[in-house]
């Protein structure tokens, strides 16, 4: 069988393997490569140089918009991560397993949708003159500028990420063996301590995992910034853009993509340790 | 009070849902609405969007192209997703885990980067701005998905199914064609159709690989740079439409699937 095994391994194993590493891999090994390469007479030419390096890495454009996208995307994560947590506990506690299925469904529904439509609806909901500000006139309140604000930016985060997220924290507390919480009831924990003391100590993978997500999602994006937030400040997403199309000068703006590359990795290594590390 | 918790999560719930689609509830009721900005109130109902949109020969060419790329993609995806699911689930080698890795990573590499990536690379192997380099990048970016539907199906198989097949002399591939195939048929559907909307709707890496070759979502892209523009979301609504009809007729075939399988795998027991 062993052998057999062997044999029938290879017209299987190695499409999938060939096409990810010719497409996959080797395009990001490439960006680091070209990450050192020249421009002269708008054409790429191969050399080692570290000027891209030494250019990006010394502006303090660069360094301002790093910071502004990782404050962005910790903050999408975080408020995404506390939106959808209602949510989920009300959907994996207190609904029957045929709603919770039927819901879980209707989570999936955006994913048909183009983000770029719902962005572009969102704008009518949040300018000057619109939706929301309309309902709030009808209140008695103040208009509030929504659109092209940080605030902007962040609804079209958590529009990205909100399903997905309720998605992964709804299944992972649905896990959740619920004669732990029953024996916290029947010790006399309170709801709050309950859920301070069992729900959240045993759904914390889930709920790292769904920050990450939406961390990666958020760091990324770059519609939402642009549409939503007004494009200023730029992210690195909106750096790479305007670097690679207005500028031609790819070598910068791989530079740019490997620093956030390792951003991700370096976030992703602490979150994976966060969410399946052992509990003090 | 706990009652009261209990009503404010409904509450709660019902409100994410709120949020998750009124921007798909509002562009579907603006696409009909005569006024070219979208604000309220309403001015009234008219049909004008659909017709510029199935007017501009840009956006008839768009959709040509998006289908174009989208069918070879779907089936590309779903045969390697297939192979790979396939691999993780059946054999044992060294380097497994990274090879899993390497199949399941791209969805999480932002999209700008993939594009970047892409463009640079397929530029020098002069594939930059053609239609197959949109195919090409799309098909990395949807086979992970493909892969984790399937594997989840075999994850329900029955050792004994594969075994018992080549007790009775069927080689590995009668097996797998005749096997293991029929019984995740349900899945490669649902990875066909899932890949397929994974590539109708990916707009980033396409706008830096497809050169003049826009797709739906580029063009929409361009639109969205562009000054105010109901066609958007007459083009959004169409789109959604066709693919919630897509994914309802996918259920169904699969519902079908379900029943009998139900009833086969209830006989013997």
């Amino acid at each position: 069988m062993s052998s057999n095994t062997l044999r029938r391994r290879w017209p299987l194993l190695l499409p999938p393997l060939l096409w990810q590493l010719a497409f996959f891999l080797l395009p990001l090994l490439f960006l680091f490569v070209i990450s050192f390469w020249s421009i002269s007479n708008f054409r790429l030419q191969p050399d080692l140089t570290l000027k891209n390096w030494d250019f990006m890495l010394n502006r303090s454009a660069f360094w301002s918009a790093y910071g502004h996208t990782w404050a962005m995307a910790l903050g999408a994560a975080i408020v995404t991560t506390c939106c959808s947590f209602p949510a989920a506990c009300s959907l994996a506690f207190t609904v029957p397993e045929r709603t919770r299925k039927l819901a879980l469904m209707f989570l999936v529904v955006p994913f048909f949708t183009s983000y770029l439509v719902r962005v572009y609806s969102w704008q009518a909901f949040l300018s000057d003159n619109g939706i929301v500000n309309v309902l709030f006139g009808l209140l008695g309140l103040d208009p509030l500028p929504m659109l092209n604000t940080n605030f902007g930016s962040l609804v079209g985060y958590v529009t990205l990420s909100l399903p997905l997220v309720t998605l992964v924290q709804t299944m992972g507390l649905a896990q959740i063996d619920r004669s732990l919480i029953e024996a916290a009831h029947n010790l006399r924990a309170g709801p709050v301590r309950t859920l301070f003391s069992v729900i959240i100590p045993l759904g914390k993978p889930s709920l790292v995992v769904g920050a990450l997500f939406a961390f990666i999602l958020a760091f990324g994006d770059f519609v939402a910034p642009t549409y939503l937030g007004g494009g200023a400040p730029p992210t690195l997403s909106n750096l790479i853009i305007d670097t690679t199309k207005s500028g031609q000068q790819w070598p910068r703006a791989a530079v740019v993509a490997i620093v956030m590359i390792l951003t991700l990795v370096a976030t992703s290594l602490v979150a994976v340790r966060l969410a399946y590390g052992r509990r003090k | 009070m706990v009652r009261l918790a209990r009503w404010f999560g409904w509450g709660y719930t019902a409100y994410t849902f709120l949020f998750i689609l009124a921007p798909i509830a509002a562009s579907l009721v603006f696409s009909f609405n005569a006024d070219r900005f979208p604000a309220l109130p309403l001015t009234g109902f008219s049909t004008d969007w659909y017709v510029a949109t199935f007017s501009d020969p840009l956006i008839i060419e768009a959709f040509q192209r998006s289908l174009m790329v989208a069918v070879p993609v779907a089936l590309l995806s779903t045969v390697l997703g297939f192979c790979a699911a396939y691999c993780d689930y059946r054999f044992v080698f060294r380097g497994k885990s990274l090879f899993s890795l390497l199949m399941l990573l791209p969805p999480t590499i932002p999209a700008v980067i993939m594009g970047l990536g892409m463009l640079s690379y397929l530029s020098r192997i002069n594939l930059a701005g053609e239609i197959g380099a949109v195919l090409i990048s799309h098909v990395v970016i949807a086979l992970p998905f493909a892969m984790a539907m399937i594997r989840l199906r075999l994850a329900q198989m029955d050792d004994a199914l594969e075994e018992a097949s080549w007790n009775l002399h069927a080689s590995p591939a009668q097996t797998l064609w005749h096997v293991v195939i029929p019984f995740c048929k349900q899945s490669l559907i649902a990875a066909f159709l899932i890949t397929a909307a994974v590539s109708f709707d990916e707009f980033a890496v396409a706008w830096f690989v497809s050169g003049l070759n826009e797709t739906v979502p580029v063009r929409v892209l361009v639109f969205l740079q562009g000054q105010v523009s109901p066609v958007i979301n007459a083009i959004g609504t169409v789109v959604f439409s066709s693919s919630i009809l897509l994914v309802a007729l996918g259920m169904a075939v699969s519902g079908v699937g379900k029943a009998k399988q139900a009833g086969a795998d209830g006989s013997p027991a």
